[in-house]
C-alpha cells in the first residue's frame, strides 16, 4: 500500500486524479475501523491531514462555507450560532471521536444515520467539490446523497466543504439511540424555521436511504398556527408518512416512524415557544 | 513509510505500513503496552492517547499522520517517581478493578482537568462516555476524578489494611502507570504470532482441508488442522465434546478449524485466508423449542438434549391455593465483554515440555484439558497467569491455551496468540438464553403454596459448564421463598448457537427474572404492596428449599429486603413528558461449587525476616481477574500474623495444587479460608516455639460436602446461599420509549464484609452488567449467525447509562466460611435486571416479559414474547448430564465409541 501526502488542495486535487485508486482519508474514524477489520485492503491511501485549506469555515455576505477537514469537536466549539449543526456535532460518539471525525468524512460516508447531514439537508445546504479537470462544483445535498453509503462524487472530486445560507431564525436537532452516549442514531430529525417564519425545513435522519426532507410536512406547516395542536398532530403524522424505514439490528421500522411522528411534533411545538 | 514522531518527549523514527495504526505502532513498534487494544472500533476508548495535545482513540489514528507530531501516552502521566494526582485518586477510591479500561479512562479524565479543572458529574460521565469500564460500574470512577479535582475529599483506601477495612489494590500501582502485563501485553524474544481460522456456517459437514498455499505464504511456520492434534482431539469443561480443531463437521459460527504460526499477525491472517475449507452447510437448529422436537436435526450424534433436571417436592398441583399466577419470559445471549481479550503466550522447551502465560479463571483445569490434547503428562504443561482484563465467567473455557502450546510445540518458537474484539465474540462461550414458564399459587392473605416452573435454556453447540448452569437455575426457579410445594423442569439443550457456559450468576439471572416477575403480578392480583409479599415469604434460616435443603446457614433475607426499601429515594423533579417508575426484587445464588462437587483450594504462606523486618509471602494458583482478590489474601495475613508487608506470588501450576476457579462467589471463601488456616498454623506456631528464621505453611481448604440430586430432585446440593435486595428507579419518556436509570440501591447479604470499598466495587460493577441485560445487551442470533458482535453493535453501558448505586452490606456470618464471609462477586447482576424491569412497568403499565425491554416493548410496538405451550419434558435417563450416560466424562475415545 501507498501513502500520497499532498500539501495543498491543488496538490491534492492533482493527485486524486493521478491516482483515484487511493482511498483518502481525514479523521480516519470511519476508514480505520474497516482497515482494522481487514473489510478494505485498498491499494493506496491519499492522507488529506496536512491540506490546511480544508481546515477552515467562514461566513461572508451571508454564506457560510464549513472545511471538509472541521473536526466535529470545532464545529460544536466554533459553530455555535448555527445550533442545530453545532448539537449534532456535540451528539457524535466521544471526545476522542470528535477531536478526529471530520463533516467531510461524515458526508463521504453518507450513511442515513450521519448526525451532520440532517442539519445541512434542513439548511438546504451545497457540497461543494472540486478536481482538478473540471474545478470546482456545488452540489445540492439531496443531489450528492444518491443511496446508503452511495455518493455522486465522481473519482478524481474531493470534497472541498459544504456551503448554505445563514439561517438566524431557531432550529433544533435531535437524536435518538438504544443508549444515552456513544451510539449510532436510529432516527435523527433537525427542524429549522425559515427566516419569515413561515415555514419550517424538516430532514429525517436514519428513516430511509439517504437522510430525508418531509417536503410535505413542510408543505402543509407553511402559513399554519404552530401552536394549534391539531397542526401538530397532521404535521408529526405527514413526516413519517414521508419516512422509509427498515428494521435492522438497532430498531424496528414501526419505531422509526413512530419517533418521526413524536419528534417532528415536538420541534415544531419547540419552535412555536421560541418565537414566543 | 518512514515517519518520524515525539512519543512522550522522545523522537522516534519508525517505518511503518500505510494501515498501521497509531496504537499499533505504539504497542508493538515502541513497546508502550500501557495503551490498551480492547476494540480498534473506536468504542472502548482504553487506547486513548493525547496527539499534539488532543485526545484521541490511537487504534483509529493512522500512524502515519503521527508523522511530525506529537504523541503523549499514560507512560507520560507521571513521568517521576510519584504518582499523578489522578492516579493517587484512582487507587484511593477503589476505581480500579481489573484496570485494562485505567490507563485510557487516566488519559481521558486528564484531559477532561486540564480543559475544565473542576468539572460536575454530569460533566464528567459526559468526558469520559467513551471509555468503558465493564467492571466498576463507573461510580468510582466519577468519585476518583471528584477527588483529584479537589471536590471531594479524599476517601483514602488504607496502604496496608486488614479484614475489614478499605486497604489499597496489592496491583494498584502497575495498573495505574500502564506497567501491568495482561495476556496481550506479553512478548518474547523469537516470538510468532498465532491466529485462528474459524467457521463461517454455524453447521457444516468439511469435505477437505486444503493449507497448501497457506504453508507457503511468507513468513509462515505453520498451519494446523484437526489431523495435527497428537492427543485427545477434544475437550470439554464438564464433558470432552468440543473439537480442538473441526474435522468432520462444524457445530457454530466461529468454531476453530485450523491455527496458524507466522512471523507476524499480518502474516499469520493472509495465511489463514489461503486456507481452502471445502463446507457442505448441514440444515441448522437455531431455535432451543426446536431442538426438542423428534425430527429436528441432531447437533451430536446421540441428541439434543443435554441435560433435564426434574425436582419435586411436596404436592405442586395442590387445591390450597387461592390464587395462581401464570407467566413465561425470555431472556437472550447475554456477552460477558471483558474489556481484556483472550491471550495468552506458548513458550516450548527442549525436554518437548511447553509454559503457557494466559488470561484464565482456574489454571488447573486448564491443564488438565490441555495436556491430554498436547499428548503430555500434566507436568509438562506449566501454566502461569498473565494478567486478566476482567473475566466474568469468560475465561472459564478454554481459548487459545492448546491452539497456542501446539504451534509452540510445532514450531519450537514461542507463540502468542490474542483475540481482537470481533473474534472475542466467538472466541468464548455465553449467557444461555432462556426461557422459563412459572405458576406460582399463594393464599389470599399472601402465602406461597406452591411453585411450578418449566425451564429451557439454549446451550449452544458444546456443553461447556452448561449442565452446572442448569442445575443451579433449576434449583433456584422458585426464588429465595418458602414454598411448601414445588415442581420444576429444566433442561438445556444443544443447538448450532455459539456455545453457552459461564457467565456471572451462572444460571441464577435468567430464573430471578422470572420469579421477581411472577411475584409483582402475584402483588398485583393479591392488592398486596411487592415489598411485604417479598417479607411474608422470604427464607430465613431453617427454612426448607424446593430441593428438600435445609437452609443451615445464615439467610438474614428480611432484613436485606428492609434495609434495600429504606434506603432514600432520589429526590429529583422529573422532565417535562417523563414518567418515573420504581421496581424491587431479590435474588439468591449459591456460593463455591455444588452437586457433591469435589471443590478445594491450597494456599502455602511463608513468613521470614526480609531487609524490611517480617514479612510474608502467600502463594495460591488463584485468579484475581480484578475482583481484589490478592488484596483479600494478603488482608487476611495482615490480620492474623501482624505483618504489613504481604507479597502475593504469581499463580503457576509449577508451584502449588489448584485454587479451584475464580467463580460461583467462591474464591475469597476458598482460598481465603486456605490462606487464613496457614497462617493460624502459623501462629501456633510461633506461639509454642517462638520466632523463626523462616516458616512455612501449606493448608488445603475444602468446604463441606454436598450432594447430588436424587431421583425426585432432592439433595443437599449447594454449600451455602447469599441473598440481595435491589431497587430501581427509571425515568421513561412515554412518547418516545427511551429509559434511563436514575438511581440503584442494593444490600447484599455478605456474611462479612473483609474490603468495604471493594465489596462496593462488585455490587455496582454488577448491577451495571444487570442493567446492559435490561435495556440493551443481546447478542442477535439468526439462523445460528451472530449478528452484531461487536462493540458497534453490542452495546454495553456508558458512564452516561449507569446511575449512581448505593449500596449496602448485612453481616451475618455464615457459619464455617472464614470470619463468616460470603462471596458477593454476582449477586447484584442477578437482581439489578428484574428490578429494573419492574420499574419500566410501574412506569409504564406494559407487560414485558422479555429483555432488554426495547422502545418497541415500552410504546406497545412489539406485543410480549408469546409462547405455543410449555416445551416438553424430554425422556431421559435421569438426573445426570446425557453426557455422563455415554462415559464422556472419562475422554473422547467413549464418544468415537458412541458414535
Ligand atoms: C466509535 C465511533 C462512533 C461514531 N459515532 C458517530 C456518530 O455518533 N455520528 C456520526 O455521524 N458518525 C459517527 N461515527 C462515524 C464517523 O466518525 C463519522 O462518519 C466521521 O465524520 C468520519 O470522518 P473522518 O474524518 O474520520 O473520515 P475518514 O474515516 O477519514 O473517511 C471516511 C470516508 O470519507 C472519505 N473522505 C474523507 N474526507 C474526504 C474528502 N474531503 N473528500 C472525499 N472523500 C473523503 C474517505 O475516503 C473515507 O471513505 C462514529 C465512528 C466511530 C468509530
Ligand atoms: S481500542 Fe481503540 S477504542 Fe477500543
Ligand atoms: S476495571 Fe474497568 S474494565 Fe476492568
Amino acid at each position: 500500500m501507498d501513502v500520497l501526502t499532498p500539501y495543498s488542495l491543488d496538490e491534492a486535487l492533482e493527485v486524486r486524479f493521478t491516482h483515484p485508486e487511493a482511498t483518502p482519508v481525514a479523521g480516519g474514524t470511519d476508514l480505520m475501523v474497516d482497515l482494522n477489520a481487514r473489510r478494505l485492503q485498498p491499494t493506496a491511501l491519499l492522507d488529506l491531514s496536512h491540506v490546511d485549506e480544508l481546515g477552515t469555515w467562514q461566513k461572508e455576505s451571508g454564506t457560510v462555507f464549513v472545511g471538509a477537514g472541521m473536526t466535529f469537536a470545532r464545529i460544536a466549539r466554533e459553530l455555535t450560532e448555527f445550533p442545530p449543526l453545532a448539537d449534532a456535532a456535540r451528539s457524535v460518539a466521544s471526545p476522542q471521536i470528535r477531536n478526529r471525525a471530520t463533516i467531510g468524512g461524515n458526508l463521504a460516508t453518507a450513511s442515513p444515520a450521519g448526525d451532520s447531514i440532517p442539519a445541512l439537508a434542513a439548511y438546504d445546504a451545497d457540497v461543494v467539490v472540486a478536481s482538478s479537470k473540471t474545478g470546482m462544483r456545488r452540489v445540492p445535498l439531496g443531489e450528492f446523497l444518491v443511496g446508503p453509503k452511495r455518493t455522486s462524487l465522481a473519482p478524481d472530486e474531493l470534497i472541498v466543504g459544504v456551503e448554505w445560507q445563514s439561517v438566524t431564525r431557531p432550529g433544533s436537532f435531535v437524536k435518538i439511540g438504544r443508549r444515552n452516549a456513544m451510539v449510532i442514531a436510529v432516527a435523527s430529525a433537525c427542524l429549522q424555521v425559515d427566516d419569515e417564519w413561515h415555514g419550517v425545513r424538516l430532514a429525517l435522519g436514519s428513516v430511509g436511504p439517504t437522510v430525508l426532507r418531509a417536503r410535505h410536512a413542510e408543505e402543509f406547516a407553511e402559513d399554519l398556527d404552530w401552536s394549534d395542536p391539531a397542526t401538530l398532530v397532521e404535521f408529526g403524522r405527514l413526516a413519517a408518512a414521508e419516512t422509509q424505514p427498515i428494521d435492522d439490528r438497532r430498531g424496528s421500522a414501526a419505531y422509526r416512524r413512530h419517533v418521526v411522528e413524536v419528534l417532528a411534533r415536538r420541534l415544531l411545538a419547540q419552535a412555536e415557544k421560541a418565537r414566543c | 513509510m518512514l515517519i518520524h514522531a515525539t512519543v512522550n518527549g522522545t523522537q522516534h523514527t519508525v517505518h511503518v505500513a500505510p494501515e498501521t495504526s497509531l496504537l499499533t505502532l505504539l504497542r508493538d513498534e515502541l513497546g508502550l503496552t500501557g495503551t490498551k487494544n480492547a476494540c480498534e472500533e473506536g468504542e472502548c476508548g482504553s487506547c486513548s492517547v493525547w496527539l499534539d495535545g488532543e485526545l484521541v482513540c490511537s487504534c483509529l489514528v493512522p500512524a502515519l499522520q503521527a508523522n511530525r507530531h506529537e504523541v503523549r501516552t499514560i507512560e507520560a502521566l507521571a513521568p517521576g517517581e510519584e504518582l499523578h494526582p489522578l492516579q493517587d485518586a484512582f487507587l484511593a477510591t477503589g476505581a480500579v478493578q481489573c484496570g485494562f479500561c485505567t490507563p485510557g479512562l487516566l488519559v481521558a479524565a486528564e484531559d477532561l482537568l486540564e480543559r475544565n479543572p473542576s468539572p460536575s458529574d454530569d460533566e464528567i460521565r459526559e468526558a469520559l462516555a467513551g471509555n468503558f469500564c465493564r467492571c466498576t460500574g463507573y461510580q468510582k470512577i466519577v468519585e476518583a476524578v471528584q477527588v483529584a479535582s479537589g471536590r471531594a475529599g479524599l476517601l483514602t483506601a488504607v496502604e496496608h489494611g486488614k479484614v475489614g477495612e478499605s486497604a489499597r489494590r496489592v496491583d494498584g500501582i502497575p495498573k495505574v502507570t500502564g506497567a501491568f502485563t495482561y495476556g496481550s501485553d506479553l512478548r518474547a524474544d523469537g516470538m510468532l504470532q498465532g491466529v485462528t481460522l474459524r467457521s463461517p456456517h454455524p453447521s457444516a459437514r468439511i469435505h477437505s482441508i486444503d493449507v497448501t498455499k497457506a504453508e507457503a505464504a511468507p513468513g509462515v511456520h505453520a498451519v494446523l488442522t484437526a489431523d495435527d492434534v497428537p492427543g485427545k482431539p477434544t475437550f470439554g469443561l464438564e464433558y470432552s465434546d468440543q473439537p480442538v480443531l473441526a474435522s468432520d463437521v462444524v457445530r457454530y459460527e466461529g468454531e476453530p478449524v485450523a491455527i496458524v504460526a507466522a512471523e507476524t499477525l499480518e502474516q499469520a491472517r493472509r495465511a489463514a485466508e489461503l486456507v481452502e475449507v471445502e463446507y457442505e452447510p448441514l440444515s441448522v437448529v437455531s431455535d432451543m423449542e426446536d431442538a426438542l422436537r423428534p425430527d429436528a436435526p441432531q447437533v451430536h450424534e446421540f441428541g439434543n438434549v443435554l441435560r433435564h433436571v426434574h425436582i419435586l417436592h411436596g404436592e405442586p398441583d395442590t387445591t390450597e391455593a387461592d390464587v395462581w399466577v401464570e407467566g413465561y419470559y425470555e431472556t437472550p445471549m447475554q456477552d460477558q465483554a471483558a474489556l481484556g481479550p483472550e491471550a495468552g503466550l506458548a513458550v516450548p522447551s527442549e525436554d518437548g515440555s511447553v509454559d503457557l502465560h494466559v488470561t484464565t479463571q482456574w489454571l488447573h483445569v486448564d491443564r488438565q484439558q490441555i495436556a491430554p490434547c498436547l499428548d503430555l503428562p500434566e507436568e509438562k504443561v506449566r501454566i502461569t497467569l498473565t494478567g486478566v482484563g476482567g473475566a466474568f465467567g469468560s475465561r472459564e473455557d478454554i481459548h487459545v491455551q492448546i491452539h497456542a502450546c501446539l504451534l509452540a510445540l510445532r514450531t519450537k518458537r514461542p507463540v502468542k496468540m490474542t483475540y481482537g474484539r470481533e473474534e472475542s465474540f466467538s472466541g468464548h462461550v455465553h449467557r444461555h438464553p432462556s426461557r422459563t414458564w412459572i405458576r406460582y399459587g399463594a393464599t389470599k392473605e399472601g402465602r406461597l403454596v406452591a411453585a411450578d416452573v418449566r425451564l429451557l435454556l439454549d446451550g449452544g453447540a458444546y456443553a461447556s459448564s452448561s449442565p452446572a448452569v442448569l442445575a443451579n437455575a433449576s434449583t433456584f426457579a422458585a426464588g429465595p421463598y418458602e414454598v411448601p410445594n414445588a415442581r420444576i423442569e429444566g433442561t438445556v439443550v444443544y443447538t448450532n448457537n455459539p456455545p453457552c457456559g459461564a457467565m456471572r450468576g451462572f444460571g441464577a439471572p435468567q430464573v430471578c427474572f422470572a420469579y421477581e416477575s411472577a411475584m409483582d403480578n402475584l402483588a398485583a392480583k393479591l392488592g398486596i404492596d411487592p415489598i411485604e409479599l417479598r417479607l411474608k415469604n422470604a427464607v430465613s434460616s431453617g427454612s426448607v428449599l424446593p430441593t428438600g435443603q435445609v437452609l443451615t446457614g445464615s439467610a438474614p433475607l428480611r432484613e436485606v429486603i428492609e434495609r434495600c426499601a429504606a434506603i432514600p429515594l432520589p429526590e429529583h423533579a422529573p422532565l417535562d413528558a417523563m414518567t418515573h417508575g420504581v421496581g424491587f426484587a431479590v435474588g439468591f445464588k449459591n456460593v463455591a461449587y455444588s452437586e457433591g462437587f469435589d471443590d478445594s483450594a491450597e494456599a502455602t504462606v511463608t513468613i521470614e525476616v526480609g531487609p524490611n523486618g517480617l514479612e510474608a509471602q502467600v502463594q495460591t494458583a488463584a485468579v484475581d481477574y480484578g475482583q481484589g482478590l490478592y488484596t483479600v489474601l494478603a488482608q487476611i495475613v495482615r490480620t492474623e500474623l501482624g505483618i504489613e508487608h504481604v507479597v502475593v506470588l504469581p499463580s503457576d501450576t509449577s508451584a502449588i495444587g489448584s485454587a479451584g476457579s475464580t467463580s460461583a462467589s467462591r474464591q475469597t471463601t476458598m482460598a481465603g479460608a486456605a490462606v487464613l488456616a496457614a497462617c493460624r498454623e502459623i501462629r501456633a506456631e510461633l506461639d509454642t516455639n517462638g520466632a523463626a528464621e523462616s516458616i512455612t505453611r501449606t493448608v488445603t481448604y475444602q468446604h463441606r460436602v454436598t450432594t447430588g440430586f436424587d431421583e425426585k430432585g432432592q439433595g443437599d446440593i449447594h454449600v451455602a446461599f447469599a441473598f440481595i435486595a435491589e431497587r430501581a428507579v427509571v425515568e421513561v419518556d412515554e412518547e418516545l420509549g427511551l429509559a434511563r436509570v436514575v438511581q440503584i440501591a442494593a444490600v447484599q447479604d455478605a456474611g462479612r464484609v473483609i474490603n468495604p470499598q471493594g465489596a462496593e466495587g462488585q455490587v455496582e460493577g454488577g448491577a451495571a452488567i444487570g442493567l446492559g441485560l435490561a435495556l440493551m445487551e443481546e447478542l442477535q442470533l439468526e439462523e445460528g449467525q451472530v449478528r452484531n458482535g461487536s462493540f458497534t453493535d453490542y452495546l454495553i453501558p456508558t458512564a452516561l447509562d449507569v446511575p449512581p448505586v448505593i449500596s449496602g452490606f448485612v453481616e451475618v456470618p455464615e457459619p464455617g466460611a472464614p470470619y463468616g464471609v460470603k462471596g458477593i462477586g454476582e449477586l447484584a447482576t442477578v437482581a439489578a435486571t428484574p428490578a429494573i424491569v419492574a420499574a419500566l412497568r410501574a412506569a409504564t403499565g406494559r407487560v414485558l416479559n422479555r429483555v432488554p425491554v426495547n422502545p418497541d416493548d415500552l410504546l406497545g410496538l412489539r406485543a410480549p414474547a408469546a409462547t405455543a405451550g410449555r416445551a416438553p419434558i424430554p425422556d431421559v435417563p435421569g438426573q445426570q448430564p446425557i453426557p455422563e450416560y455415554l462415559g464422556m466424562a472419562l475422554g473422547q475415545q467413549e464418544l468415537m465409541k458412541a458414535r
